[in-house]
């Protein structure tokens, strides 16, 4: 590691201003890259094995864990077959309201996200500032640590209204609703601050009302960090466990999480291996799709604070 | 931006023509249908007799109807259904938990006093030669587990009227859509799930203490399909705040939420109630010697946990950011595609199917390696099999804030650097690491109090274990949330004041997390 190396560059071009805190580990006298190739194979591997320990576990046709191997060595669909006519495990079932619960809860964490930031950012009124910090201040304190009380208020709601008690897709999408305004709005407020307040001005001389300017207007102006905002609300309302579990007792009202994590318990785990490792890829699948085909949004959005 | 917040705020008449027409009638609509929806659920509460609860729905009701139906108060048009959601659901919750952390709270001391008495006195029933007898079917309410929900009885008098009978007292039975048999025992009502002999045969036990209380007695069942009212042995003196066994003449005191024989001889009742207990939550996870042990080492785990997993990941993926950030590499898309997958796959199943992969005696691990350890049995090896987890769930997320950090970093400051003598090991210690330091800090502490919580990786992988030396509350990979969850929901005997203790510390120490991290992004700020 001397700078021997450096100093025998007398020009420093852009190009390898980039490279140059490389420099000193490449072999004298030439690029070789074979190194850092191999180093990448390494990682690659170290990233995808487990992947493919579940695809080659997926299409393992004896389906039970103790045969499954890492690389495929049959091609068979029959862990798919069982997993669809399962009847003591509706797998679709739980399909249907995980999506459910990631679809229509991200779009109503997203509106009501986007209103609450249209109020803050486009409007004065008393209480802006006080009410701004104390969502931030109470986005330190994730409602599922609250887990006891939400279990207790929502085994009393289910007395009185039973579609929103526990054991309820719509209660469970109720709670994740208590998070919706805070989760996102400074990221969403950023973002409308930098829309012009001069294109609502004009509009409002054209004589458009404030809802109209809302709806029409800026809602349009800023798709795309509602994009964003849908999709980090999707990932994590489709995947949630922890109150899932607390709430969705009964199999015919789980999620894909508490449904797969109840194929992995118990002395039946070895033999429903096959099935479940398809219905893990099958989970998987929504997610993958949408974090490879928007990584933009997605990487955005990360850097503002989200974290997995 | 005054004029523009006076024009928000102006007289309605200077504003612009009427809104068209389909949107007045959806916004009239749903006025309708909150206003609708509150009544019906109101009519409800007024049934069940709770209304505390009638007075807040009103307040609800009338709060959206002011805000939508008039021209005021335009931005709580904006932020009222957030602002109902967040104190319902968030608010409130914490507020209860705060509550609840001061009470006993838990198993054997669900009721209220009154409730808990009036139950010790219908299960002392004995029947009275003459008394009326039931025809008896037992049920639990509608969607509910046969083998665990609160069973009813659904009973019929001599004179063939219909009862629902709970712990807190007997109730009219609405006869629409009721179905009996001719000797008037039910066998289909609306709202409930009627027990076959089997699942009633399960819950005997249950059975046995079961009661519905009624005048000075209360009705127990007989066998699986009759009841009979009887009078009370026990009788509650209101005046002295005593409990009299008139079977055995022994009285009973009111002393640690529940009674207890007055001159210490033979057992209390099983039925306690719930009641302030102060602080006594929080001395017991300090005084109290096992639960202490316990809980310093679940904390020093939970802490070590978290740090070791910002660690871990932070450096795997600075490194390959590091490397893969250079022009000469070919394909970057296509790799920084598949390193995003670990990142991409729902957590859930990451937890899952590494679970399964560290399974000793088939799990890939142990194949591949050809090692024999038990991954998930033995303490230090569960420890380290889930911060491996971690590490591969992880890294993706510190690669990609990484990889965007050091792109943001001029060229010309590690020039500079260079210029002034720098070698590059230099250069990346004294230059590119602080400033990449800056950008992903307060991702750093992000992530921190993430993973202090991370309750889906722990619960998934092991539920806290494995379980040593017999210790059955205390698991070696439980973190603070997964161990207050086990007390409140795992456990034979929930405790939620105590469960719910816990959580109040959890809360105290990511507030306080959260407020070294502010401060701690604004110093890392005034860097640049």
């Amino acid at each position: 590691m001397s700078t021997g190396v450096q100093t025998t560059v007398p020009t420093v071009t852009p190009e390898a201003r980039r490279r140059a805190p490389k420099q000193v580990r490449r072999a004298p006298g030439g690029g070789h890259m074979w190194w850092r190739y191999v180093l990448v194979a390494i990682v690659l591997v170290w990233a995808l094995f487990p992947v493919m320990f579940l695809i080659s576990a997926a299409l393992n046709p004896a389906g039970t864990l103790s045969t499954s191997s890492l690389l495929p060595t049959e091609f068979s669909l029959s862990n798919l077959h069982i997993l669809l006519n399962d009847a003591s495990r509706p797998y679709t079932t739980w399909y249907r309201n995980s999506l459910i619960i990631g679809i229509v809860g991200a779009l109503a964490q997203t509106f009501i996200g986007a209103c609450a930031a249209y109020a803050f950012s486009r409007m004065r009124f008393t209480g802006r500032r006080p009410g701004l910090l104390a969502l931030l201040l109470l986005q330190l304190f994730p409602a599922f640590l609250a887990f006891v009380a939400l279990y207790i208020t929502f085994a009393a709601i289910g007395d009185v209204v039973p579609t929103l008690g526990l054991n309820s897709v719509w209660g469970l999408l109720l709670v994740y609703m208590g998070g919706a305004m805070g989760a996102n709005v400074w990221l969403l407020k950023g973002y409308f601050d930098t829309v012009p307040r001069e294109l609502d001005e004009a509009a409002k001389v054209d004589g458009a009302s404030h809802a109209r300017i809302f709806f029409t207007m800026t809602l349009r102006l800023v798709m795309p960090i509602l994009v964003t905002v849908f999709m980090l609300g999707f990932v994590g309302l489709y995947s949630e466990f922890i109150l899932a579990s607390i709430f969705l007792r009964d199999v015919d009202s789980q999620t894909l999480s508490v449904g797969l994590y109840s194929m992995t318990v118990g002395n039946e785990r070895n033999r429903l291996f096959g099935q479940f490792a398809t219905g893990a890829l099958l989970a998987s699948l929504p997610v993958v799709v949408l974090y490879l085909g928007a990584q933009r949004y997605l990487v955005g959005g990360l850097t503002q604070g989200s974290v997995k | 931006m005054a004029a523009a917040d006076t024009t928000f705020r102006g007289d309605p008449s200077t504003r612009s023509g009427p809104a068209p027409a389909w949107v007045v009638v959806v916004k009239w609509a749903a006025i309708a249908l909150v206003v609708a929806f509150g009544t019906l659920v109101s009519w409800r509460l007024v049934e069940d007799g709770k209304a505390l609860f009638v007075v807040i729905i009103a307040f609800v009701v009338m709060a959206v109807v002011a805000v939508y139906s008039t021209r005021r108060a335009v931005p709580l048009k904006y932020l009222l259904p957030g602002m109902l959601l967040l104190v319902a659901f968030q608010v409130w919750p914490i507020a209860y938990t705060a509550a609840t952390a001061f009470t006993n709270y838990g198993d054997g001391h669900l009721l209220s006093k009154e409730d808990a008495t009036a139950s010790i006195i219908a299960n002392s029933v004995q029947e009275v030669p003459g008394s009326p007898r039931y025809r008896l079917s037992i049920a639990v309410p509608q969607g509910q587990d046969p083998a665990k929900g609160d069973l009813t009885f659904l009973l019929t008098d001599p004179s063939g009227k219909y009862f629902e009978g709970t712990p807190k007292g007997l109730e009219d039975l609405p006869t629409d859509g009721v179905e009996a048999t001719t000797t008037g025992k039910i066998t289909k009502a609306p709202g409930f799930t009627i027990l076959d002999a089997k699942q009633v045969n399960k819950r005997g036990k249950e059975l046995g203490e079961f009661a519905v209380p009624k005048d000075n007695g209360g009705i127990k069942a007989v066998g699986l399909s009759e009841a009979f009212e009887g009078r009370a042995t026990v009788t509650y003196d209101k005046a002295a705040d005593k409990l009299t066994d008139t079977s055995t003449g022994k009285t009973y005191v009111p002393k640690g939420a529940a009674w207890v024989p007055a001159d210490g001889q033979g057992e209390a009742y099983p039925q306690g109630w719930k009641q302030n207990v102060g602080w006594d939550n929080f001395k017991t996870l300090v005084t109290n010697s096992t639960l202490r042990d316990g809980f310093v080492k679940i904390f020093v785990w939970n802490v070590a946990f978290a740090l070791l997993s910002v660690i871990s990941t932070f450096m795997l993926g600075m490194l390959l950011a590091l490397l893969f950030n250079d022009d000469r590499l070919r394909g970057k898309g296509f790799y920084r595609s598949i390193l995003i997958l670990p990142y991409a796959i729902p957590g859930f199943v990451t937890a899952l199917l590494w679970m399964s992969m560290f399974n000793q005696d088939y799990g890939l691990i142990n194949n591949i390696t050809g090692l024999d350890i038990d991954w998930l049995g033995n303490p230090w090896a569960a420890k380290a099999a889930i911060l491996i987890t971690n590490l591969w769930l992880g890294f993706p997320y510190m690669f990609l804030v990484c990889t965007g950090a050091l792109q943001s970093i001029p060229g010309d400051v590690r020039e500079a650097a260079r210029i002034d003598g720098a070698g590059p090991v230099r250069t990346v210690r004294s230059i590119t690491m602080p400033l990449l330091l800056v950008a992903v800090g307060p991702l750093l502490i992000a992530s921190f109090a993430f993973n202090f919580n991370n309750f889906t990786l722990i619960f998934l992988m092991t539920k806290g274990g494995p379980f040593t030396d017999g210790d059955v509350s205390i698991g070696s990979t439980d973190l603070l949330i997964t161990y207050a969850f086990r007390i409140a929901f795992s456990g034979v005997n929930p405790d939620y004041g105590l469960a719910s203790a816990i959580s109040i510390f959890i809360f105290i120490i990511v507030g306080l997390m959260s407020y070294v991290g502010f401060r701690r992004t604004k110093s890392l700020e005034e860097v640049n």
